[in-house]
């Protein structure tokens, strides 16, 4: 990737931060945490990978993409909506009464939502099955799929592990959000989840281990590498910050899982992204 | 004593008090205890309290093999990642095994506000009650709460807590006794009976108020436990009124109603009206909205009490 486009990427995810914290902000409470940890990977992977086409968001063949720390909605409702599946509009109703924009991510409701998630652990299954759907319809698509590292304590990542591995899914591409944080406190107090490269080659994924998961640069190239895999499926791991990118979020640490905003913190925060 | 207090503070101040007095019992939390208000257990029991990750179906057989060696374990979630995500080790290392746990389930049917749809259990009753040997409780208030940790803890065996977390409305006051296995009559009533479960038995109360100023006089029971269900108190209070409304924040097929229709149809069958779910799931909003919504206000109540009452035969 040339240095320009490099640039206009991290404009991007600049602006669909300061998107996202205002849709939440509006509304005064959400995920603000685990939303800001994956911008920069649904950057790349809307702004400069995917083959998708948002007027066409049933296209066939297309590539598909799986949320499945389903929590992190807001975030990619940001990226569809700047993307044209939806009005930019339709941001401000973010989890009030009625809307497409649930918290956790709903593929009937929600224009350009490949799969609904929310119960922690199913997605990357999903995915799984999709990249398996794929290789028997041959149509070359590669599915993309973010899970939480809190979320891989859950046993059903792992059975997805060991699945896609079996069944030699190199069109399935997984990025760990990992930024050592969860709900009740950092991932290592609460259930360390101990070598986790390791681990997962050792389930026969192909593993590559991003320094820093807000670069661009490195997530676009790491996906790169990833699709020349010839029989492994992909883990990306993605060393995150909570909260990346407004300095009072990100000091909260694991108290920023599902927070209040007040409006004054709403506009400090949108000042920060300026 | 308990106006304006979270359940989930009653929940975790009443089993540090039992925990104090018992060192059988044991609490496990699934990446939720912040939520479930269990978090602070932590620093005063340290090796009695703890977290095992988002794992849920983990959790449930952990704490049946500590039960194996003679603890109490408690675990928590929502309710919907309590029931539905771990049916089968709930039917098989809990029931089947007949081990003592109990399960703390937050944020039960619409009181999952925000988190929405997938966070909405509507059939955790249903799942549950269809399994041999789980007992299914569900407070009304903190109060109820308070006084029934105790009997859930010596109760041997696995007994579901279906607990709203927030503040619940005040119902019973501080002389109220508490049997496990047997449902409160609130008010007596001669024309129609009304039985409801947590959060419905405020709606309930409220809908008695508009029956009675149009003569209708309503009997309301608290009905804490679904299964086993109270059949005497069920039998009754239908024998005496001859209609039912049965009021709940479940869906309609599997829940409350199910169990008191279940019972009447055997026996002295009359009339039903549901008020609960019907048969969809859920979706993000406050809990105001989605009552209006989903047609479970006291308003409903007493239109579905005149309608089983002009069902009478
Ligand atoms: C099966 C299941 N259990 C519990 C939850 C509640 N929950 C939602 S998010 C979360 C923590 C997730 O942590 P992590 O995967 O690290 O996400 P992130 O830090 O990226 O926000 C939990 C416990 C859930 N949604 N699903
Ligand atoms: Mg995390």
């Amino acid at each position: 990737m040339c240095n320009n486009e490099f640039q206009t990427l991290k404009e991007k995810s600049r602006y669909i931060r300061r998107l996202t914290v205002d849709s939440i902000g509006k509304l005064g409470v959400g995920h603000l945490g685990g939303c800001l940890s994956v911008i920069e990977a649904l950057v790349v992977l809307y702004y400069k990978e995917m083959n998708i086409d948002p007027k066409n968001p049933n296209m066939e063949s297309r590539d598909r993409f799986v949320l499945s720390k389903g929590h992190a909605g807001p975030a990619l409702y940001s990226v569809l909506a700047d993307k044209g599946y939806f009005d930019i509009s339709e941001l401000d109703t973010l989890n009030r009464p009625e809307t497409k924009l649930p918290s956790h991510c709903d593929m009937l409701r929600t224009k350009g939502v490949d799969m609904t998630a929310g119960s922690l652990g199913q997605g990357i299954s999903c995915a799984a099955g999709m990249a398996k759907a794929s290789k028997i319809k041959r149509d070359n698509a590669n599915i993309y799929c973010i899970i939480g590292d809190g979320e891989s304590q859950e046993g059903q990542v792992w059975e997805a592990a060991m699945m896609a591995a079996h069944f030699k899914l190199n069109n399935l591409i997984v990025f760990t959000d990992y930024n050592k944080l969860q709900i009740d406190g950092t991932v290592e107090e609460i259930l360390g989840l101990g070598e986790l490269d390791k681990k997962w080659e050792a389930f026969g994924w192909n593993v590559i281990n991003i320094a820093d998961g807000h670069d661009e640069a490195q997530i676009y190239d790491a996906i790169q590498q990833a699709k020349k895999s010839q029989s492994k499926p992909t883990m990306i791991l993605l060393n995150t910050i909570k909260g990346n990118g407004v300095s009072f979020v990100e000091a909260m640490g694991a108290g920023n899982h599902n927070m209040p905003i007040s409006e004054e913190q709403r506009i400090q925060a949108l000042k920060e992204l300026e | 004593m308990y106006e304006n207090v979270e359940m989930r503070q009653v929940l975790a101040d009443t089993i540090s008090f039992l925990m104090e007095r018992d060192e059988r019992i044991i609490v496990i939390d699934a990446d939720l205890a912040k939520a479930n208000g269990t978090l602070a257990l932590r620093n005063k029991f340290p090796e009695r309290a703890f977290d095992v990750g988002i794992a849920e179906q983990n959790m449930a057989s952990v704490a049946a093999g500590m039960a194996a060696y003679g603890f109490i374990p408690f675990i928590g979630s929502f309710t919907a990642f309590a029931t539905r995500r771990i049916c089968d080790q709930i039917a098989i290392s809990l029931a089947y095994a007949k081990r003592n746990v109990k399960i703390i389930g937050s944020d039960p049917g619409i009181s999952a506000e925000l988190n929405g749809g997938t966070h909405m259990s509507m059939e955790d009753i249903g799942v549950l009650r269809s399994i041999p040997g789980v007992v299914i409780f569900e407070p009304a208030d903190a109060v109820q709460l308070a006084k029934a940790l105790p009997k859930i803890v010596e109760y041997d065996g696995v007994v579901y807590i279906r607990l709203y977390r927030k503040p619940a409305a005040v119902i019973f006051n501080d002389d109220y006794e508490f049997d496990l296995f047997k449902a409160d009559v609130i008010k007596e009533g001669s024309n129609i009976s009304i039985f409801a479960t947590g959060i419905m038995v405020e709606e309930a109360l409220q809908a008695d108020e508009i029956l009675k100023a149009e003569g209708i006089e309503a009997e309301i029971i608290n009905i804490h436990t679904i299964k086993p269900i109270d059949k005497d108190a069920v039998l009754k209070s239908a024998r005496k009124t001859g209609a039912v409304v049965v009021c709940e924040n479940h869906n309609i097929i599997g829940g409350l109603k199910s169990a008191v229709a279940e019972v009447l149809s055997e026996e002295y069958p009359v009339p039903i009206k549901s008020i609960g779910v019907k048969d969809h799931f859920g979706e993000v909003a406050k809990m105001d909205y989605l009552k209006n919504k989903y047609h479970m206000t006291a308003e409903d109540i007493a239109a579905a009490a005149k309608d089983a009452i002009n069902m009478k035969r």
